[in-house]
């Protein structure tokens, strides 16, 4: 049991002394993205290869959480970030792990292993050359990669639960919530609310029990920070959280965690029950008189369930339908208790207020935004990966400068934000310093971090399709506007697409998509047609050329498109193999032509052509 | 089908019995049977004193439940923003012409489902593909050819 300073203090100690007989540490990531690239066979290979050479005592071979840097994956970190190496084993694993060895051995660095510039001419050695690295600032990812997550021993050792000791014995409940209101705090879910006054409004409502809930129902397409936070570092959420049971008055709290991240369940579920056994839940925690118990719920598929009404009504075991928010959660929230529920990466945000102040955090980011926000970089990007960046970073900073730019030279078209309640951007606003207040002028919205980056290939039409399809398949059914308004709309959109599109269905998807924003119960409604909106604002040539002239400019809606062969065609006759409607004809070693008639447009001969001959017009 | 209920008692004592807990014991049923057979719905219902219109309800709001049996290799394609733009439609469409299924269905031989979701936070491989809970990144349609052959195989 830990009960004061001096205890966590001897954790510290015993844990420097526990790695102090290893000579180096090698950093594995086993975020989900390097697991799929097989970071468990570099770790069983190294330790393998290790054992061979009696090395084992004296390398620390640690799985960490998430890099951030998921395109390169598997991730290898030597020491402090000494040395990086990506895409490690991806090709030929007994060679990375022979040039690891070496590296280990004889400090050699492995040249093959490095990072380079996507131009190829600049290689990177440590973590802190290179851009996508360098331009970040990490609060809420501090420790994420840089510790083992299955270990509370590593987290105190770096810091965990000092906040929490801090706040439970030198600071009253008014304090905390004093620190967090004048921080500046806004919740990192989508909304951007005040979260000391949301927790203000919690603390001073009437009844109880009063509960706290974390959302780690992240269920916007196109975004992994929660994921990568719970499975990187579970403790800071824990630890935020308790912090936030102790300053609200409340003595119970509830992780809300997707059903597709079962990695972030397992995690937290042992992060849980470190910290029990450590005394930092339960009763008398740091011997303040203070309890607290947190519990684990997986969801169940449901995208409307990261909606606060919604996730509560799944808590308390009903179908996740959401209900009117005239009476605040706050007030009357689960169990018609008072409760506090913010997104997980604000509660991760909290003990790093604590330790190093209010005034620390609020000199970081924008004039309305304050501190650190963790984007998930994706789309046709060069460096995609989960990116922190304080407030108020450009578009183009961290597009062009974290981002490296745009996959094969494209060019850029728009960034998706805010999920299916954002919105698409245009290459105008590149220079638009990104915060919650101006991505709302923009049309879009922060949402919880997701950047999809376009180029010129994707049709915007399409997007705003996909979105709607998204949302008429999620939409709970509980409303009309919602229910049925979206499906409207999808049908009109889905009509354009398909080059049946009529003079009158832009006026007409701009009038359901207003009635629809206003009429529905919650938030998934009441942005819903955000996407198509912002869609119509910057790029109506776009739904003109489908409408007027029947073409998809950026050559995705399959019945405005056609695939031709092109004369460079060498005859290797791959692509008439692999064709699965037999349309591709011609003899060997002589060009070869589609039957358009035939043709299914499913897109196998284009990419299966090692020599560009596929095109689309 | 017969249903094992000292195995469902199990299940409901674990979640202690506590019927706000109704989804995360139609999941453990569902890890069991690998899917949620209709008359553990009615046999849970009973025993936690729920109406059962109320117990289907919530066997079928939640997509991670399904009260239809799955294929042997259960086939989930993502088709998250990331992987729509990456080609994630293609990719779905290789699956159902190659395994002549449709997807949220079974093929005839009770092989594969074939399944969607809204996004599995592996963006950064989009199109991503996951497998009896193995991750493939980066696909394509030629590699979609090759995943279906290692698992069948495989079986």
């Amino acid at each position: 049991m830990i009960q004061s300073l001096d205890d966590l203090e001897k954790i510290k100690e015993d844990f420097a002394g526990r790695i102090k007989k290893y000579g180096k540490t090698v950093k594995i990531c086993f975020g989900t993205g390097c697991v799929s690239s097989g970071s468990q066979a570099v770790y069983d290979g190294l330790v393998g290869a290790l054992e061979k050479e009696s090395l084992n005592k004296k390398v620390r071979v640690v799985k960490t959480g998430c890099h951030g840097f998921c395109e390169k994956g598997p991730i290898v970190v030597f020491n402090d970030d000494e040395i990086f190496y990506q895409s490690v084993g991806k090709k030929k694993i007994e060679e990375d792990i022979a040039l690891l060895l070496d590296t280990i051995k004889n400090g050699k660095v492995a040249d093959k292993l490095l990072y380079k510039s996507a131009d190829k001419l600049k290689k990177f050695v440590s973590t802190k050359e290179i851009p996508f690295y360098a331009m970040q600032k990490k609060i809420v990812l501090d420790l994420n990669g840089a510790i083992d997550p299955e270990d509370i021993d590593e987290y105190i050792a770096h810091g965990g639960y000092s906040a929490l000791q801090k706040a439970l014995t030198a600071m009253t409940p008014d304090e905390v919530l004093d620190w967090v209101q004048k921080s500046g705090l806004r919740g990192r879910g989508g909304g951007g609310f005040s979260t000391g006054t949301k927790w203000k409004s919690c603390k001073d409502a009437h009844g109880g029990p009063k509960y706290i809930m974390a959302n780690g129902d992240e269920g916007d397409p196109g975004a992994f920070m929660d994921r990568s936070l719970m499975e990187g570092n579970p403790g800071v959420i824990l630890e935020g959280m308790i912090i936030g049971g102790y300053t609200i008055g409340s003595n119970q709290g509830y992780i809300y965690v997707r059903d597709e991240y079962p990695l972030a369940v397992k995690r937290l579920g042992i992060a849980l029950e470190q910290a029990v056994k450590y005394g930092f839940l339960g009763k008398n925690i740091f011997n303040s008189g203070f309890d607290f118990d947190i519990k684990i719920v997986r969801g169940g598929g449901a995208f409307v369930c990261g909606e606060s009404t919604a996730l509560m009504s799944s808590l308390e075991g009903k179908s996740g339908e959401p209900r009117a928010k005239y009476v605040h959660t706050v007030e009357k929230g689960l169990w018609d208790k008072p409760s506090n529920l913010n997104n997980v990466e604000t509660w991760a945000c909290v003990p790093a207020i604590i330790n190093r102040g209010w005034q620390w955090f609020a000199s970081i980011g924008s004039e309305g935004s304050k501190g650190t926000k963790v984007f998930s970089l994706v789309g046709k990007v060069n460096n995609t990966g989960l990116i922190e960046v304080p407030m108020g970073t450009t578009l183009r900073q961290i597009i062009f400068d974290l981002g490296d730019g745009i996959q094969n030279n494209k060019e850029f078209k728009a960034v998706q934000t805010g999920g299916p309640s954002g919105g698409c951007i245009p290459k105008e606003y590149l220079d638009t310093a990104v915060d919650f207040d101006t991505l709302w002028e923009l049309g879009s919205m922060m949402g919880s971090g997701g950047m999809i980056v376009m180029d010129d290939k994707n049709c915007m039409v399409d997007v705003a399709r996909y979105f709607l399809k998204f949302l008429v398949e999620e939409s709970c059914g509980k409303c009309v506007p919602c229910r049925e308004g979206i499906r409207r709309m999808l049908e009109i959109v889905e009509r354009i697409c398909d080059g049946e599109g009529d003079e009158g269905d832009i006026a007409h998807l701009k009038e359901l998509g207003r009635a629809v924003n206003i009429g529905s119960l919650c938030g998934l409604g009441q942005s819903a047609s955000n996407p198509v909106l912002s869609t119509l604002r910057y790029f109506m040539d776009e739904y003109e050329a489908h409408i007027a002239h029947k073409k998809c400019p950026a050559g995705v809606c399959k019945p405005l498109i056609n695939y031709t062969i092109l004369d460079n065609c060498t005859g290797c006759t791959l692509c008439a193999r692999e064709c699965p409607s037999n349309c591709i004809i011609g003899d060997k070693k002589k060009p070869h032509t589609i039957d358009t008639k035939k043709c299914i447009k499913c897109g196998m001969c284009y990419e299966v052509c090692k020599f560009g001959a596929v095109n689309v017009v | 089908m017969d249903i094992d209920k000292k195995k469902l008692d199990t299940i409901i004592k674990k979640n202690g019995g506590e019927r706000n807990r109704i989804l995360a014991i139609y999941q453990d049923i569902q890890s069991e049977y690998r899917y949620l057979p209709k008359e553990a719905v009615q046999y849970v219902c009973g025993r936690l004193d729920i109406p059962l219109v109320k117990g289907f309800e919530v066997a079928t709001f939640y997509k991670a439940l399904s009260l239809k049996p799955k294929g042997k290799h259960s086939v989930c394609v993502c088709l998250g923003t990331a992987c729509h733009l990456k080609g994630g439609p293609a990719i779905l469409e290789t699956f159902e012409r190659e395994l002549k299924v449709k997807r949220d269905d079974t093929t005839e031989d009770g092989m594969f489902s074939v399944d969607t979701v809204n996004c599995l936070g592996a963006c950064a491989l989009a199109p991503l593909v996951r497998v009896d809970g193995k991750d493939f990144g980066k696909t394509s349609p030629p590699t979609v050819k090759k995943i279906i052959k290692e698992f069948k195989h495989g079986a």
